[in-house]
């Protein structure tokens, strides 16, 4: 996983609450395995009923099209577990999403990914939201995952937390299943142990 | 100390806790779909990594899969890559395959609980959402991300935080007409979308005593349209009879072992709740959404609400609601006119969900101009389901009886509404688009969506089979 420590980038502010999975990156009608999960972010919003874009589109917007930080409402990512909702912001290089909180599979994929999930209190993510729509993408926010700062245009650094456990993992990129792999033995202890306490749960067999 | 369900089954399996504070959490079953399955297969290959427990994983068909009646890896072509890749992917890593011609293929969702290969106590993962829905036999079951999925393949074990607990309690006795998915839509409805977020909700209390087996899946499969990350209800008689014999289900000696550990399987009496809620059942009707999120709802004698009877934070998604359904608020939803109605998805598709809906539509006729479908949720239900003549019921009334899969819940499978169309549907999603671009969706029963076929309008089934509609 590509390591977090910093990231520089304009913010575009979407601000609704339970925007889900199913806007963020559509299954669309036709498909391949190979996916260009860039042209799948926000899809429909992005586009006019005759498949022109939408110019009215916040990510259109001429200041907001390299937009690298996404700042948005509650319950961000509601819906489905699938993880393209993560790889099409990845795809277009937002690294970053503010919100008041997210959908817990929805941040887990995020975490998966490198892509920071960050959340900010009601009132001071109703200060930054503000304070986003001012700048209106005249310059570039700094979030630093090291300091635990947001530091840009119109106003004071914004402090925000990740959990450590988190934090560490982001800010280093570990590979989660290597950190898991590190427990192979625990796990097989914990199968022997299972197959005597409850062995119906270590085989599935059908008895037909 | 007394422990609630949750905690007995989380902490039976607690591996370990990682560097990182997260608990490692042991995946008793793990059922993979192809939709996702891919990711996973071409991660394994990169990396050189096994499938550390081939024997309990899993994998279904069921996403993109036609349900056409003859149906092949080609009927529905934007599918055909990835049942071919699914196919290859659990060959090359020893992972039993229900295939789209298997007796047991269908909705993971439903065929896991159906062959007994989930239990009482036992965990499960699915990279889907809907995962929880086995929790109506009393598992533990997480959906999750397809980088987790990979990492429950390699290590059989989910790294997770310890979610908080919560306790609904449902309590009367549902009238008639009136089952699992009303009081679902109704939970969902006062909770809010993201009222049940970072809990594992336990469902209890006598209406959900009463509920057969299957009707309790159709509960816990909705958990999280209110964001919850897991549901389960309690194991009983009627779980532990509705397993019996089941094809991966112990035996004999076996099954005397873990029946008499499944007895332990209940919330101990002082046992606390992060939360506890409580709706009573008694007096519910019939419930349906009128908007684009499953918590947008009203019984079906009710009326799109006005703004002043909306929460000011819910102002704005509310008005796009009513732009997107086509709906002026105070429009009563029933006698609505409908263009379309779905029977089918993990949500609504097992037997006793088309037994009701055959009950409705039996001697009558789907009105003019309403395309209607029914899909089981698997070979299984299909198979029993023409046994007992269902599929002459829907057929002879002008429904179309399709294959199992999970079809127009999200359209996977090239299964969508054309634009502009008005849809009642037995799924769980009624966001913007799912079913179709511009199709305006409205979650119901079973019972509430055969009535609406047979009339051509929202109805009120009650009213309906009293000659009153």
């Amino acid at each position: 996983m590509q390591p977090f420590t910093s990231h520089i980038a304009v913010a575009a502010p979407l601000l609704k609450d339970d925007i889900n999975t199913d806007q963020i990156a559509p299954i669309l009608h036709s498909r391949s395995l190979k996916e260009d999960y860039r042209a799948m972010l926000f899809h429909r919003a992005r586009r006019r009923e005759d498949g022109s874009e939408d110019p009215n589109f916040i990510l259109n917007k001429p200041q907001f099209r390299n937009a690298g930080i996404l700042v948005t409402g509650n319950n961000f990512g509601a819906g489905s577990s699938r993880e393209a909702a993560v790889w099409s912001m990845l795809a277009n290089n937002i690294r970053v999403i503010v919100a008041k909180s997210f959908a817990d599979i929805y941040r887990e994929n995020c975490l998966q990914n490198g892509l920071l999930p960050l959340v900010l209190e009601p009132p001071e993510a109703e200060a930054f939201a503000a304070r986003v729509i001012g700048v209106d993408g005249a310059a570039p926010f700094t979030v630093d995952l090291v300091s635990q700062r947001i530091s840009g245009p119109g106003g004071a650094d914004v402090a925000f937390e990740v959990a450590a456990a988190d934090r560490s993992r982001l800010l280093e990129g570990l590979d989660d299943i290597g950190l898991t792999l590190k427990h192979m033995d625990e796990i097989a202890g914990w199968e022997r142990r299972a197959a005597a306490a409850q062995p119906w749960l270590q085989t599935a067999k059908d008895s037909r | 100390m007394p422990r609630t369900l949750f905690d007995k089954i989380w902490d039976f399996h607690l591996v370990g806790q990682r560097s990182d504070g997260r608990d490692l959490i042991y995946i008793d079953r793990h059922v993979l779909h192809e939709l996702h399955a891919h990711h996973a297969f071409a991660h394994l290959e990169k990396e050189r990594r096994a499938v550390h427990r081939p024997d309990l994983t899993f994998a279904v068909q069921d996403h993109t899969v036609a349900t056409k009646p003859g149906r092949d890896d080609e009927t529905n072509p934007s599918g055909t890559a990835f049942l071919k890749s699914m196919r290859e992917g659990t060959r090359q890593n020893g992972i039993r395959l229900f295939d789209i011609d298997d007796p047991e293929q269908g909705i993971s969702h439903v065929v896991a609980p159906e062959v007994g290969m989930v239990l009482p106590g036992a965990t499960h993962a699915v990279p889907d959402s809907h995962a929880s829905t086995v929790g109506g036999v009393g598992a533990l079951a997480f959906g999750c991300g397809a980088s987790e999925m990979t990492h429950i393949l390699v290590t059989q074990v989910m790294a997770l935080k310890r979610p908080k607990r919560m306790r609904a309690r449902l309590d009367g006795r549902l009238s008639e007409q009136v089952s699992a998915k009303d009081v679902a839509l109704r939970l969902i409805a006062e909770l809010g979308v993201a009222g049940a977020r970072g809990y594992v909700v336990e469902y209890a209390g006598t209406t959900v005593g009463a509920m057969p087996i299957e009707q309790r899946m159709t509960l816990c499969n909705l958990n999280i349209e209110m964001g919850g990350r897991s549901g389960l209800v309690a194991p009983d008689d009627k779980t532990f009879a509705w397993l019996y014999g089941r094809p991966y289900v112990p035996k004999d000696a076996a099954w005397d072992r873990a029946l008499s550990y499944w007895r332990t399987l209940v919330t101990d009496v002082d046992a606390e709740f992060d939360r506890e809620v409580a709706v009573d059942c008694g007096a519910l009707e019939p419930q349906i959404t009128w908007g684009t999120d499953p918590s947008q709802v009203v019984g079906i004698s009710g009326r799109v609400p006005d703004p002043a009877a909306i929460d000011p934070s819910r102002w704005s998604a509310a008005e796009s609601a009513f732009a997107y359904m086509g709906l002026q608020p105070g429009t009563p939803l029933n006698g609505l006119p409908i263009d379309r109605v779905f029977i089918g998805s993990c949500t609504n598709s097992r037997l006793p969900d088309l037994e009701v809906s055959a009950a409705v539509v039996r001697g009558r006729r789907v009105a003019e101009g309403v395309a209607a479908m029914v899909v089981p949720g698997s070979t299984r239900v299909k198979r029993e389901a023409e046994a007992a003549g269902l599929d002459r019921v829907f057929r002879d009334a002008g429904f179309f009886w399709g294959e199992s899969g999970c079809s127009m819940c999200a359209g996977g499978n090239g299964d969508r509404g054309e634009p502009g169309e008005r849809c009642v549907s037995t799924t769980n999603r009624n966001f913007e688009n799912r079913q179709g671009p511009k199709v305006r969706t409205h979650l119901a029963s079973p019972a509430t969506a055969a009535a609406s076929a047979i009339t051509g309008r929202i109805t009120d089934v009650r009213k309906l089979l009293s000659g009153a509609a």
